[in-house]
């Protein structure tokens, strides 16, 4: 019986087929297919324009590809794809199942709003109204993600940008999603700050056994935290697999000049 | 007290509006008594009065009022302040209709900061002037995202605007333009009257109309339909206790005002619903002189102990 069960192919948590978009007659990304399992971490790199974000975006439900499916394991209903999905359906599904990290702390938090209040908001969105188990929540994430928790009243414009980032993703993990798509979410932090970052994810993702989608320039990134790599160029794929593969035996000429470029210390 | 009906002026539509425009702001009315508490946008117009000082409420009031009708307008609770002095003498002028202090006689109330303390009963319209419809606008500035947090029943974020005042005070410290949930769907801003009066809007036997003039919005609550005012289960909903009663009347039980009475800081609490506390105090007086007794002692200003 068990053995039955393993030779049976697992359900991905998200596929996606030919996904294409383009603006008028810029190229977003041509024809993306892939498919991420539960737990799996997928790190996307390319350089600056190469479709990145707009594949992102197209995934997280945040803009609408031209051509299609993706398709995404839902908790309740199995497999639906996700742009088949009425509006409410898919911003309940990003409030709740997914996280999305961005790359600047601040389109993703509410500067205004203390530590405390920006954990609680996915919370109290899906319907806690108790404010003691709220806050003891939101402190069990501070702690997480090594924010003191004398700061938990304070609002983020006062933090640092490492501290900022820290509580997005805190932010966005409070409700246990399955899946978190981030953009470059070490961008902008020195070098130090990011590697406690990165370790601080590594933790996260391996102990909650939460799938991710990161994308990236930064090749460092993705050796440290993902399984499984895709290089992109001009809106395609060009080349992916395991991250190690990859970016120990390049096939691709991109992926070779990008793999040679990092600086070997 | 009650001030008869009069010939309205010359030159003017009854009622001030055009009938077409009333036409528009009915429909507008019937559409908001139907989805309780969503904001329905209307083609407002300009009012012989600045924004700000109840354009919104007026226009409702102009397109529901007739010639049998008796009004009562309030401003902050008071019959005799500026806003309530002025916008009564408008409709004596353009309508002739009674007008009357007492709000048991009323059968529209307009009303900008308060409920009357007098139960509301069947077949009253109290019309709310309001500044800003929207309860989500401090939290979210655009537009359109708070059309769909609406339209989704999106309200988490203003439940964080409650979460933030008690991790910084220990209590909810909004006072005023406390938000509701109406009819257990619409998230809806009460216009700026205390939090003391919010128990007052659920399931009152009055209508309750909404007009903003500024922002172009009507909304409604029709009888009998729950309003309650967003809480937390540790932190429940109250509204405000004062340790005095009324200086004039005794009341314990009405919203008081603190009036400055000279320069050494001397201070009263008085009702801010005049009419109750006028009634009450006719009522004492009357009971008194039955009596041949003494009438109740009322306090009157008291110091503050140095």
């Amino acid at each position: 019986m068990t053995a039955l069960r393993k030779l049976a192919p697992r359900q991905a948590l998200l596929e996606v087929s030919g996904v294409s978009k383009s603006y008028g007659g810029q190229v977003g990304c041509v024809d993306v297919s892939f498919a991420i399992y539960p737990g799996e971490v997928l790190g996307v790199v390319g350089e600056s324009g190469s479709g990145k974000s707009t594949l992102l975006a197209c995934l997280s439900g945040r803009l609408a590809p031209d051509a299609g499916a993706i398709v995404y394991d839902m908790n309740d209903r199995g497999p639906v794809d996700i742009l088949s999905l009425s509006e409410p359906e898919r911003r309940r599904l990003a409030r709740t199942d997914w996280g999305i990290v961005h790359q600047n702390p601040r389109d993703g938090l509410r500067m205004d709003v203390s530590a405390g209040g920006n954990i609680g908001e996915r919370p109290m969105a899906i319907g806690a109204r108790h404010y003691g188990n709220l806050r003891t929540e939101a402190q069990d994430w501070l702690e997480k993600v090594e924010i003191d928790l004398a700061r938990t009243d304070d609002k983020p414009r006062t933090f640092s940008g490492g501290m900022q980032q820290r509580l997005q993703i805190a932010r966005n993990l409070v409700t246990k999603p399955r899946l978190v798509f981030m953009d470059e979410p070490t961008g902008g932090l020195d070098v130090s700050v990011q590697a406690r970052l990165l370790d601080l994810l590594r933790g996260l993702v391996r102990e909650l056994g939460i799938a991710a989608i990161i994308v990236t320039h930064d090749l460092a990134v993705v050796r440290l935290l993902a399984d499984r790599l895709m290089v992109m160029q001009r809106g395609r794929v060009i080349e992916q697999g395991l991250t190690d593969q990859v970016l120990d035996d390049p096939h691709h000429p991109y992926t070779q000049l990008l793999a040679s470029s990092v600086l070997q210390v | 007290m009650k001030r008869a009906s009069t010939r309205p002026a010359q030159g003017y539509n009854f009622a001030y509006l055009d009938e077409q425009t009333k036409r528009i702001i009915r429909r507008t009315l019937l559409k908001a008594l139907s989805i309780p508490g969503h904001q329905v946008p209307f083609g407002g117009r300009e009012m012989p009065l600045a924004y700000g000082w109840g354009t919104g409420g007026i226009q409702v009031t102009a397109s529901i009022i007739g010639p049998e009708d008796t009004l009562k307008v309030i401003d902050q609770g008071a019959d005799d302040t500026t806003n309530a002095v002025s916008i009564r003498r408008f409709f004596e002028i353009v309508t002739g209709v009674a007008t009357t202090e007492r709000a048991e006689e009323a059968n529209i109330i307009q009303t900008r900061h308060r409920i009357p303390e007098t139960p509301l009963q069947e077949g009253q319209i109290i019309v709310y002037q309001v500044p800003q419809p929207e309860p989500l606008r401090k939290i979210e500035p655009r537009e359109t995202e708070t059309r769909k947090m609406h339209s989704y029943a999106e309200y988490g974020a203003m439940q964080v605007a409650l979460y933030e005042d008690i991790a910084r005070f220990g209590y909810i410290a909004k006072t005023y333009d406390y938000p509701t949930l109406v009819n257990a769907r619409h998230l809806m801003s009460p216009s700026p009257i205390p939090k003391f009066d919010n128990p007052k809007m659920e399931s009152s036997p009055a209508i309750q109309l909404f007009g903003a003039g500024r922002e172009k919005r009507i909304y409604a609550v029709p009888p009998y339909t729950s309003v309650r005012s967003l809480d937390f289960d540790d932190h429940p909903f109250e509204v405000q206790k004062w340790e005095q009663c009324c200086a004039l009347c005794g009341s314990t039980t009405s919203y008081l005002d603190e009036v400055i009475t000279d320069d050494n800081g001397g201070h009263m609490f008085v009702c801010s619903d005049t009419d109750f506390c006028n009634t009450r105090q006719r009522e004492q007086a009357q009971a008194g002189e039955a009596d041949d007794s003494a009438p109740p002692t009322a306090l009157a200003a008291t110091e503050i102990p140095s």
